[in-house]
């Protein structure tokens, strides 16, 4: 135990003493950990949020998206298509959450200063969690929203803007005109910074039989889309193709898959070429210490003979010297770190990253990032005292005394 | 039974082109708790070889060398340092403080590898030890501050604060003038005495090796006794030999 905290004391009062040179030799230690932890951290906020904008227009891996149009008539009838969903869903035994729809549309909404078109998605609940979307106040649709009489909206920022209103703090709402208005809640703001207002809506409430279904204003029929474990979006595109073409006689049936299939091979290049990039800088930092090691225990060859005649046994020469090193480059680490921290916190990310729009989860400093900071910075300790501590405990003591 | 006994004790080294070069050569000395003893030579004549023998710095080639009546040559190199550093303190002739590190922290190094309550109290014990030697008020100077016979009063005390059985002193006074010497030597008696530890003394200068109870001269690696009376004709042949 007291050999332990010996040794630590030793270390400890080696660094002390040598502030100067160890200062220097941190340098690079210090520069190679902040670079290689800052960049690992950019990269995997970058990653996440280039995921995280992927999958909110092209949804989760792996997203097939399914359509069908009538090359006679344009549109296919919407109580067909609604029935062939429903059987392909019940065929397949599809969970709710997996299976989504949209609808694009432009709807008539009347703003204090006017009424104005304004593009609207119909979705299904479902949609929210598949394509991340993660309302900055108030909520994404329920299914319980289908049994209101006033249609649900969620809403981006610029639409607030138009109605007048900050927050919903007022509840507000917004009539929809058209033949048969109908006064609408808005239960949701999502961050969308598209400079024009748009709007989700839920895709049916229980007054909508009388307004919107199937009539004009409706456009064409919704796109489903499914979500499916990766390995088997080949299989389900070609089973949905075939089956929704037998259910739906007449029409021609699309199944493509939508998410960016690429995007996780992509970012895993990226993160490891980061990774090399960084281990590339540590190991310069890390002959930088030990260059510094290497001269110093040449210096120090004659103390360590005079510690060896205290009775210094070779195990404790070799690793208060080895100590001494990672002591020293596992500040260094921390100090580095610490400052990667400040830097990503303070960098304008979003503006850099998503074009000024609002990251939905913020990303924090990934923790995985300064873990491996650390760990490198105290790795590359040890290492660079490897070599030292092997000289040191060779040096033969009677050789090192003399004068 | 002697603290240390050497007997037949021979040394060689291997000199670059090969042969074999007798540093030591049928030695023989024994040591007594709390004893006194001085060994003059030439230089070259093998005096620190013999010291560094004896302190278990390094291993002779021949003879056997009981510590307690233990024998050296069969301990492994780990119990072989912790047997140094609790039976020996060492004082060079170059003084050989840490750098930069203060008075007390260098009186204190000996005993970063000591354990349990040494080690906890180690600066308190090297304070105390600084008073002894008169050096109380110099405990937070830098060896770099201090002159010569103050660095070698600091390195009695480095010597002396574990407790040693025998302390090894190998030119005490070498690098230091004829008056400072003396009181440093002195001191080393003194406190040693006071301790109760063996002191063995490795010295050129007669009135130094003249305080030693008994007195040896090494010459071409091999050791014999001074009579009393002989320290004139040492001191003659010393000059003439050197
Ligand atoms: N490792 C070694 N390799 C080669 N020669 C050595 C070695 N160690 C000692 N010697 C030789 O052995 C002889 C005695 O050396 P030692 O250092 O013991 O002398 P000394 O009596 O202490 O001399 P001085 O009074 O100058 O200190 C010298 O000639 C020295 O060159
Ligand atoms: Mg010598």
């Amino acid at each position: 135990m007291t050999g332990l905290l010996g040794t630590f004391s030793e270390a400890w009062g080696e660094v002390r003493v040598h502030k100067a040179r160890v200062l220097l030799s941190l340098v690079g230690v210090f520069l190679a950990v902040l670079a290689m932890t800052t960049v690992t951290a950019l990269g995997q906020i970058a990653a996440q949020v280039q995921q995280e904008q992927a999958e909110a227009s092209g949804g989760r891996t792996a997203t097939i998206g399914v359509s069908a149009y009538d090359p006679m008539t344009g549109n296919v009838p919407r109580q067909e298509w609604d029935a062939g969903v429903e059987a392909l869903v019940t065929r397949y035994g599809l969970p709710e959450q997996a299976v989504a729809t949209l609808a694009q549309e432009s709807g008539l909404y009347r703003f204090p200063g006017g009424t104005q078109s304004v593009e609207t998605r119909r979705v299904s609940p479902s949609y929210g969690p598949l394509h991340r979307i993660q309302p900055v106040e108030g909520r994404w649709f329920r299914a319980g929203d289908r049994q209101s009489l006033s249609p649900a909206l969620v809403v981006n920022q610029d639409f607030l803007t138009l109605l007048g209103v900050t927050d919903l703090s007022t509840r507000p709402t917004v009539v929809i005109g058209g033949s048969q208005p109908v006064l609408a809640t808005i239960v949701g703001v999502v961050a969308w910074n598209e400079g024009w207002p748009s709007t989700y809506r839920i895709d049916s409430s229980a007054g909508d039989a009388v307004t919107a279904a199937g009539g004009p204003g409706f456009g064409a029929s919704p796109t489903l889309e499914l979500w499916v474990p990766s390995e088997q979006a080949d299989a389900v595109v070609a089973a949905v193709q075939t089956d929704l073409a037998r259910l739906l006689p007449g029409a021609e049936v699309q199944a493509y898959r939508q998410d960016p299939e690429n995007l996780e091979d992509t970012i895993a290049k990226l993160r490891l070429a980061v990774r090399a990039a960084g281990l590339v800088v540590l190991a310069l930092g890390g002959l930088g210490v030990l260059n510094i090691g290497l001269v110093t225990v040449r210096q120090r060859i004659r103390e360590i003979g005079v510690r060896r005649s205290f009775g210094a046994t070779s195990a404790r020469v070799f690793s208060a010297v080895v100590l001494e090193s990672v002591v020293a480059t596992a500040l260094a680490g921390l100090a580095a770190v610490a400052m990667s921290v400040a830097i990503v916190r303070n960098l304008p990310l979003e503006r850099w990253l998503a074009g000024g729009v609002p990251l939905v989860d913020a990303p924090g400093f990934p923790v995985s990032a300064a873990i491996e900071g650390l760990v490198a910075a105290t790795a590359v300790g040890a290492l660079a005292g490897l070599v030292p501590a092997l000289i040191a405990v060779r040096v033969k003591v009677i050789d090192a005394i003399r004068f | 039974m002697s603290l240390l006994e050497l007997s037949g004790i021979g040394r060689d080294v291997r000199l670059p082109d090969g042969s074999l070069l007798p540093v030591l050569a049928g030695v023989d000395l024994s040591v007594a708790a709390g004893e006194h003893v001085s060994i003059v030579g030439r230089s070259g004549s093998g005096k620190s070889t013999l010291l560094n023998v004896l302190g278990l710095l390094d291993s002779p080639t021949a003879g056997s060398y009981l510590l307690d009546g233990q024998p050296t040559d069969s301990l492994g190199g780990r119990r072989r340092s912790r047997l140094r550093g609790e039976t020996f303190g060492f004082v060079f002739q170059q003084f050989n403080l840490l750098p930069r590190r203060t008075a007390e922290e260098n009186v204190a190094a000996p005993l970063l590898y000591a354990r349990g309550r040494d080690f906890l109290t180690r600066n308190r014990a090297a304070r105390t030890m600084l008073d002894r030697v008169g050096l109380g008020a110099r405990a937070l100077s830098v060896p770099e501050k201090l002159s010569g016979g103050e660095q070698q009063r600091v390195a009695i005390a480095r010597a002396l604060v574990r407790g040693p059985r025998v302390v090894l002193a190998d030119e005490p006074t070498g690098a230091l003038d004829v008056e400072t010497g003396a009181a440093v030597m002195a001191l080393l008696t003194e406190v040693t005495a006071e301790n109760g530890a063996a002191l063995v003394t490795i010295t050129h200068d007669l009135s130094v090796a003249a305080l030693a109870g008994r007195r040896f001269r090494l010459d071409a690696g091999r050791l014999t006794p001074v009579a009393a009376g002989d320290a004139l004709a040492a001191a003659t042949s010393d000059r003439t030999d050197a």
